[in-house]
């Protein structure tokens, strides 16, 4: 009875102080929904490559490939199998039609469902007929199927909806002649029980290896980085959320100190209250969780279309615009929503257990920073700082580069109230006037108020700082290399190999250069990657960007006698030049120079034309780079349209190429900007509720210096001034702490994650933009205290003085 | 600033004043017709029983509140009709309060607060600063922060600082009232020796007949009317 009694005693603080009711609702419910809307989207996208990555080949955790990545000969094949080894063989390739790539697999149906692949299996009663008798179906997806349903040369096509859509599926025997590759197998995947009287594979087929196969590991490792990226802003926009909560809950502790000492007066005990304060926060904690789940469903929505299209652009991972409510979000935000809100009222709960029963029911008067509480603070903040160097000196890993960034942010955070104290301190000790004087000591006795609200400014800045670099410096990385790597004046590609040969005949005499674009999939390393052909040309020479090249590396390539490889295969690979790489033809090659290749995040290599047509003469010769004298660029491509009847697919300029690889760049990093909107929003609310608290809390010490003659307006003045100077001098400070994390962005983030590093540039009117953005946040979130302040009644500040309060 | 002439001999001229407070019951009027002066260099309290409005009175001459009718006037200045501007050079420049909670700040040393008020209204005078420290036993914590302090070490602070700024009208307000007797009776003491030192009037709201007694002049408030 008393309990309940005493809870509703507290409640009713609540209906007294509606307004911060609704900010401690507010706060935890945008912590919660930031956070649950980040979790929702990551559970999202992860299904959605689930769902791609398990549509085709599932259940098979290995195979037999060749060591050289080259096809397996069908006489091997065949050996294995009289040998007692269960498999069942698999080709893959690729083919274009319709103007679009699709990814062909090849199976043998009878032995397939031995693996458990139901779901490739032709649908229907005589889906499996169909499949094994000419004419030979092939399975797609329905938007496939109706795509491809005109092409003249396609046997029928069965629709399987569980396929991914650049998939043809169809018998290895069909397979092999759409891809020009009889008698050849890519790889033989392993039944999971096999014969234990089977031969040994190194006497029958010493060139094979079992390589265990996980299903899309590519696209899950390079997404991973993605995904920890959001993870971590949700976790900073939950924090800055936090901030909010610790701050009302703090407020509302100390305006019911009178209540708590009448609580306990009255016989209600220690234990109980403590007991009923946490009933009150676990009430809180579950409404305002409920409220900030449906908040993250909204924010999930918003930011899914912007997430969708960095992970196309970035990754080629395809994630729809569906969300469906989750039970694991409802579980996880309630879960989240009561731990930050025991987390944020901790310090509250703790003085709680400690108040002695008779202590004064005044506001106590902010504690000034101690000495002991600075070193505490700036020893751990060396602590974490040790430690992020010596993770950056021994590490590796995208969790341990992201740990990196969370320890240097971390660190300048809790050094940032000492910092701040000592400069204050040298400013009072510089203030001549006592009206300075006292603003600067008065501003030093706020600052354990306003510290954590300072920190999560300064947070939520230096992330705004350090990604607008880093995708500034991208941005000016990729265009100047996109100047580079776009040299040519115009693209196109020919339908077909009769339409290529005449256009190459009537462009001979027009234009200055016809430069190939020529490529082949090939396993590089044994990795999955592209190999292109190069003319030696001046326009490669000169233009090319290069990161490192071998003593006539150019020369040596043209020759025939070394390769040039991207960036991210280099690093991944370990290569260095010199090095060599293996092809699946079996043949290696050295390592003549090492190229940027931004944005693609499978390994590339470039050898000469004549190279590539020889080891490859199956190459498709259907795509050129056009250099022609700026005057004629749209004579020719006119000409080229009319003679050929190119569509705009087919012929494209190099300002449109530009103009879409930008569209494609700034989509990718779209959700990367909102989500720094929404922080800096969040900081600005943070600051708001800490300004209210202290507000209503410094009534004492204000009222003295009122008394002595400030105008309620100049002491509003002040506040407002006071908060600007903070905001300001936290800006100084997020500037460094924001390059440094632009810096572990670009070099180490980015290294671990794609598997390039870019060169780090800075943009000076950014900072004067974010500056003037956080001096509006701040001057907004003051606004409204300092009118506050500007309107108290005399009789209001008089009550200081009468001791009424 | 609006000076009149009729009241210009004395330092604070009250009269017919009246205050009423809002309440949820209707007005509730806490003083009635009052009527005062007092000079410079004279001592005055003003006692009366909790709730009588003697505080209220109090801030109602130390420009802290406004009033319904009548009208105050200190040095010749009227505070009707005066914003909240000139209200707050009136208290900067002329009037010094000291507080039963002694209401020090405490973010500045026993030094600055000492210097505070004098600082604000320009007229800060390190030698008479000096005197008032020596002659209030402040000299050893100067460097000191207000929370250090016993409350009767904060209470002398808290007369050093208005005394300090040299005020023409002084107004206290209980301030013994947390004090035990004995420290209460020495920082009286010091208090109307200083007070006296600077020539200014004196308005001391006390529940204490004893200390009410050793001031020149005594007028008890009741019902809202001074006798």
């Amino acid at each position: 009875m008393s309990f309940l009694a005493a809870l509703r005693a507290l409640l009713s603080h609540w209906t007294y102080r509606p307004a911060q009711f609704f900010a401690l609702l507010l706060g935890l419910s945008l912590a919660t929904g930031l956070w649950t809307g980040i979790q929702a989207i990551n559970t999202e996208a992860r299904n959605a490559y689930a769902t791609a990555s398990s549509s085709l080949l599932p259940n098979f955790p290995s195979s037999l490939q060749r060591k050289d990545s080259a096809p397996i000969a069908l006489r091997t094949y065949v050996a294995l199998q009289l040998a007692g080894w269960r498999t069942s063989p698999l080709l893959e390739g690729e083919m274009v039609l319709a103007g679009r790539k699709f990814a062909v697999t090849g199976l043998d149906p009878v032995s397939l469902p031995r693996l458990e692949t139901g779901h490739l299996q032709p649908p229907g009663d005589d889906g499996l007929a169909q499949f094994l008798t000419p004419p030979y179906a092939i399975m797609a997806t329905p938007d496939t199927a109706r795509l491809l349903q005109q092409e003249p040369e396609l046997p029928p096509l069965i629709e399987n909806a569980d396929l991914p859509d650049d998939a043809l599926v169809m018998d290895i025997g069909l397979a092999s002649k759409f891809l020009k590759m009889p008698d050849q197998i890519s790889r033989l995947l392993l039944e999971p029980s096999q014969n234990a009287n089977r031969g040994s594979l190194a006497v029958i087929a010493p060139q094979l290896e079992v390589v265990t196969h996980q299903p899309q590991a590519d696209i899950s490792r390079l997404t991973d980085s993605f995904h920890l990226n959001l993870t971590a802003f949700g976790l900073l926009a939950f924090a800055v959320g936090l901030f909010i909560v610790q701050g009302t809950i703090a407020l509302a502790f100390e305006q019911r100190r009178l209540l708590f000492r009448t609580l306990r007066v009255l016989g209600v005990s220690a234990r109980m209250l403590f007991a009923v304060q946490m009933l009150e926060l676990l009430i809180f904690a579950v409404v305002a969780g409920c409220i900030g789940i449906i908040l993250g469903y909204f924010v999930a929505a918003l930011l899914l279309p912007d997430v969708a299209a960095t992970l196309r652009g970035l990754y080629g991972a395809e994630v729809t615009g569906d969300l469906q409510f989750r039970t694991q979000w409802w579980l996880s935000g309630l879960l989240i929503a009561v731990l930050g809100t025991v987390l944020a009222a901790s310090a509250s709960l703790y003085r709680l257990i400690k108040m002695p029963i008779l202590a004064a029911a005044m506001p106590r008067a902010w504690a000034v920073v101690s000495n002991r509480t600075t070193r505490w603070q700036w020893g751990s903040a060396i602590l974490l700082f040790l430690v992020a160097l010596a993770l950056h000196q021994f590490g590796s890993g995208l969790v341990i580069a992201f740990l990196q960034v969370a320890l240097v942010l971390l660190g300048a955070a809790l050094l940032l109230p000492g910092l701040f104290f000592q400069i204050i301190r040298g400013l009072q000790s510089l203030a001549r006037g006592p009206l300075s004087s006292w603003f600067w000591a008065d501003t030093r006795q706020q600052l354990p108020g306003l510290s954590l609200a300072l920190m999560a400014l300064l947070l939520a800045l230096a992330a705004n700082i350090g990604v607008s670099t880093m995708v500034g410096s991208f941005r000016t990385t990729f265009s100047g290399w996109l100047d580079q790597r776009l040299a040519a004046e115009l693209y196109v590609r020919a339908r077909d190999e009769e339409q290529a040969s005449a256009m190459r005949n009537w462009l001979h005499s027009r234009v200055e250069a016809v430069l190939p674009v020529w490529r082949v999939e090939e396993r590089l390393n044994g990795e999955p990657g592209k190999l292109f052909g190069f003319s030696d040309h001046a326009t490669y020479r000169d233009n090319w960007p290069m990161l490192q090249i071998a003593d006539r590396g150019w020369d040596r390539v043209a020759a025939g006698q070394g390769l040039l490889i991207n960036e991210q295969m280099a690093r991944r690979q370990g290569l260095n030049l010199g090095d060599t790489v293996s092809l699946q033809t079996g043949r290696t090659l050295p390592v003549a120079g090492i190229y940027p290749d931004y944005g693609n995040p499978n390994p590339q290599a470039l050898i000469s034309t004549e190279l590539l047509e020889l080891w490859y003469p199956r190459v498709e010769r259907l795509q050129y780079a056009l250099r022609v004298k700026p005057e004629r660029v749209d004579e020719i491509a006119s000409s080229l349209r009319t003679e050929f009847d190119l569509s705009g697919t087919n012929l494209v300029d190099q300002a449109s190429l530009k103009q879409r690889s930008f569209t494609v760049f700034e989509r990718t990093f779209a959700v990367t900007e909102a989500l720094n909107i929404m922080t800096l929003a969040v900081a600005g609310f943070a600051i708001f509720t800490s300004l209210l608290t202290l507000t209503r809390m410094r009534l004492p010490q204000l009222a003295p210096v009122w008394a002595m003659g400030l105008t309620r307006r100049q002491l509003a003045g002040l506040e407002l001034l006071r908060a600007l100077i903070l905001a300001a001098m936290t800006m100084v400070f997020a500037l460094p702490l924001g390059l440094v994390l632009a810096w572990l962005l670009l070099a180490v983030v980015n290294v671990e994650a794609f598997g390039w590093r870019l060169p780090m540039f800075l943009f000076y009117a950014d900072w004067v933009r974010l500056s003037l953005y956080g001096l509006i946040a701040t001057g907004l979130a003051a606004a409204i205290p300092a009118r506050h302040m500007a309107r108290t009644e005399p009789a209001e500040l008089v009550k200081v003085f009468a001791h009424e309060r | 600033m609006h000076r009149t002439g009729l009241d210009c001999a004395m330092l604070l001229t009250v009269s017919n004043l009246e205050k009423s407070f809002p309440t949820e019951e209707g007005l509730l009027t806490v003083l009635r017709v009052v009527n005062l002066t007092l000079d410079s260099g004279q001592h005055m309290a003003l006692t009366g029983e909790s709730g009588s409005g003697k505080s209220t009175l109090l801030y109602l001459i130390g420009a802290l509140e406004t009033f319904n009718s009548g009208e105050i006037t200190i040095d010749g200045i009227s505070l009707s009709g005066l914003g909240d501007r000139a209200r707050a050079d009136l208290r900067r420049h002329q009037i010094g309060i000291i507080f039963q909670q002694f209401n020090l700040i405490p973010s500045m040393s026993v030094h600055d607060n000492i210097r505070f008020h004098a600082r604000l209204a320009g007229r800060e005078d390190p030698a008479w600063t000096q005197q008032l420290v020596q002659a209030l036993g402040l000299q050893d914590f100067l460097k000191a922060y207000p929370e250090r302090l016993s409350g009767g070490q904060q209470q002398r602070v808290a007369i050093g600082r208005t005394l300090a700024a040299r005020p023409k009208l002084v107004l206290a307000d209980e301030p013994t009232g947390n004090l035990d007797e004995t420290t209460s009776d020495a920082v009286i003491a010091l208090m109307l020796e200083l007070v006296k030192d600077t020539g200014a009037g004196l308005l001391l709201v006390t529940h204490s007949q004893r200390l009410a007694k050793r001031m020149g002049h005594h007028l008890h408030l009741s019902g809202g009317n001074l006798s």
